[in-house]
């Protein structure tokens, strides 16, 4: 039986520059109300804003009673050292007892500082989060996949980061009203001797973030570069695409594509992967699948290893034709 | 220019790794190898020596096999290396770690002042990726982290470095002026491999063995005493059962589909 933690759990509302909430938010939310009481933290953009009227009733269906919206003047929140003094302050503020954020790699930067400033112990890339004897323990698997751990934080102020897909977003069971308290931080010039230069946001998809997605379809070397059956089938099971190591180098997609222990890591309900060989880099981006579909005309590919369903076979054919069977079964 | 690159050896990814009944990684030395992030960190670190002159400083914190990583690093062309070496560090966490490696870094900048500290962007063995931002702020050094290009050039204002970072959701340029804490990625470069001279030429490079008491770092501050965190539970992940694999005879891609339907995955 899970004890709440005394104090609140403070999550990182981690948002998009247009103010949409990222995806993963709602699952840390979910897996906040399990520990105690919700609070968020928001980052104000340059104008100061507030979540819009639509994001606040979101929040308070995901439980959230106080909105403290990070105000650090001219200082730029972009920079994960101002980010972490920014929240350090808050969650001295608030007397947060847990600070959970998505386990970006700007998240990890924040949550390895905001440990350093505030002495807490910190989990990140954890798949779960609960109390257990009065100590916030975290899951996480590590060696590419291979082993399951469970980490226990022995300080007062537990800081976690949780993979995004980890959780089922669910909302609150009672709804309540999210209320926006203004905080405003002096960050000290430590933090603002790094300059930002060029910040391009990438272009919104119209697929769920590779990241969070349930369901990911991928491709390797196999593929030549032709990503467009694989694209096709992505969106028959409204998946997203990635890539190994092998295919981004190749300039066949973006580096943010990529799927390995230096890229992206998923954890999907589904992995799809086409001309996917499974090297050992790959496998620790995504071992940790749930149902993993592996296509391969090289009998000997390693990923093969640990597919639940391997095909011996060429992509170009099973492709198209699983995805018309798909779309016939859809009707 | 004085870089200091910090460098780690793990166990051989390609190898089976274990955790021990006491959660730490089993280390039994037969099949580790230099982080092969770290060698970005290095060939990122030789680079910049090569362009504007200075010195390459291979650090490392470990036990007596640890050596390994820093040997691998003066092969490649760094000038000297430190090896913190003291069994009271074991099971340290990452701020454990960061205490000493902080104390390093500051004790080779007492001697000569240290104008950029490169690390790789993770250690495959934890792959946590907190030291470079958490060494950063103890050092209290401007962060340039995850970089997949970096320059320094010389600037009014001294050195400046710069660097083009690829997040979740944007693309970044980031510049600091030195002293700063770079972290490379993959991406960043090449690593060169050891030639027969290198290899020579390491034998007579110094290696400066360092223990706690010689940093000035406290017992209690690493080890299991000042973690932070403590592994509770550690298995093996059962393999996959049921496994199906099929060769395809036309009509794979039906089996496929007709495969997700049944187990509910559409």
């Amino acid at each position: 039986m899970t004890t709440p933690v005394t104090g609140p759990v403070l999550v990182l509302l981690d948002h998009a520059a247009d103010g949409g909430l990222r995806q993963p938010v709602l699952e840390l939310l979910t897996a906040a109300r399990a520990l105690g009481t919700v609070h968020g933290a928001w980052t104000a953009d340059a104008d100061g804003s507030d979540p819009d009227a639509r994001t606040l009733e979101l929040l308070g269906t995901y439980g959230v009673e106080t909105v403290h919206r990070l105000d650090v003047g001219d200082a730029d929140v972009r920079l994960t050292p101002v980010l972490a003094q920014g929240l350090t302050a808050l969650v001295q503020s608030a007397g947060a007892s847990v600070l959970l954020l998505t386990s970006s790699f700007e998240n990890k930067e924040v949550a390895a500082r905001v440990g350093l400033a505030t002495g807490a112990g910190v989990v990140v890339d954890a798949s779960a989060v609960e109390v257990a004897d009065d100590r916030v323990v975290a899951a996480k698997t590590v060696f590419a996949g291979t082993w399951n751990t469970r980490c226990a934080v022995r300080t007062p102020l537990a800081v976690i980061a949780l993979k995004a897909g980890s959780v089922q977003a669910e909302p609150a069971a009672e709804r309540v009203t999210a209320t926006v308290v203004a905080q405003a931080v002096t960050v000290d010039d430590g933090a603002r001797r790094v300059r930002v230069t060029e910040h391009t946001e990438r272009a919104a998809s119209t697929r769920p973030d590779l990241a969070a997605a349930q369901v990911v379809v991928v491709g390797g070397r196999g593929t030549n570069g032709d990503f467009a059956l694989l694209e096709e089938l992505a969106d028959v099971l409204g998946g997203a695409v990635g890539a190994t190591r092998v295919a981004t180098d190749e300039g066949w997609i973006g580096h943010d594509a990529q799927i390995g222990q230096t890229g992206v890591t998923v954890a999907p309900q589904l992995y799809i992967g086409a001309g996917v060989s499974g090297a050992v880099h790959h496998r620790g981006g995504m071992q940790s699948a749930g149902t993993i579909v592996a296509i391969n005309n090289d009998p000997e590919a390693p990923i093969f290893e640990i597919a639940d369903f391997g095909i011996v076979g060429d992509l170009f054919t099973v492709l198209p034709q699983a995805t018309a069977e798909l779309r016939r079964l859809k009707g | 220019m004085r870089i200091v690159v910090l460098v780690k050896h793990v166990p051989d990814i390609q190898s089976e790794r274990a955790l021990g009944p006491d959660g730490r990684v089993v280390r039994d030395g037969g099949d580790g190898t230099i982080n092969e992030l770290d060698e970005n960190a290095v060939e990122a670190a030789l680079l910049l020596v090569e362009q504007h002159g200075g010195e390459v400083v291979a650090l490392t914190v470990g036990p007596a096999d640890a050596v390994d990583a820093v040997r691998r690093a003066l092969q490649l062309g760094a000038d000297a290396g430190v090896h913190v070496l003291d069994d009271a560090i074991a099971g340290s966490d990452v701020f454990g770690t960061v205490a000493v490696l902080a104390a390093a870094v500051r004790r080779l900048g007492a001697e000569t002042p240290v104008d950029l500290v490169v690390t790789g962007m993770a250690g495959l063995d934890g792959l946590t990726s907190l030291v470079p931002a958490a060494l950063a702020a103890e050092l209290d050094l401007p962060q340039l982290t995850l970089a997949s290009e970096l320059t320094v050039d010389a600037t009014e204002s001294g050195w400046t470095a710069r660097v083009r970072r690829d997040l979740d959701h944007a693309t970044e340029v980031l510049e600091a002026t030195l002293p700063a804490l770079v972290s490379v990625t993959d991406q960043a470069n090449e690593p060169r491999y050891p030639n027969f001279k290198g290899i020579m030429a390491a034998r007579k490079k110094p290696v400066e063995v360092l223990a706690l008491a010689d940093l000035g770092v406290g017992a209690t501050t690493v080890g299991d005493a000042g973690a932070r965190t403590e592994v509770v539970d550690a298995a093996r992940r059962p393999t996959r059962e049921n496994r199906i694999l099929v060769t395809d005879d036309g009509d794979a891609g039906l089996r496929l589909a007709a495969y997700l339907v049944e187990n509910k995955l559409v």
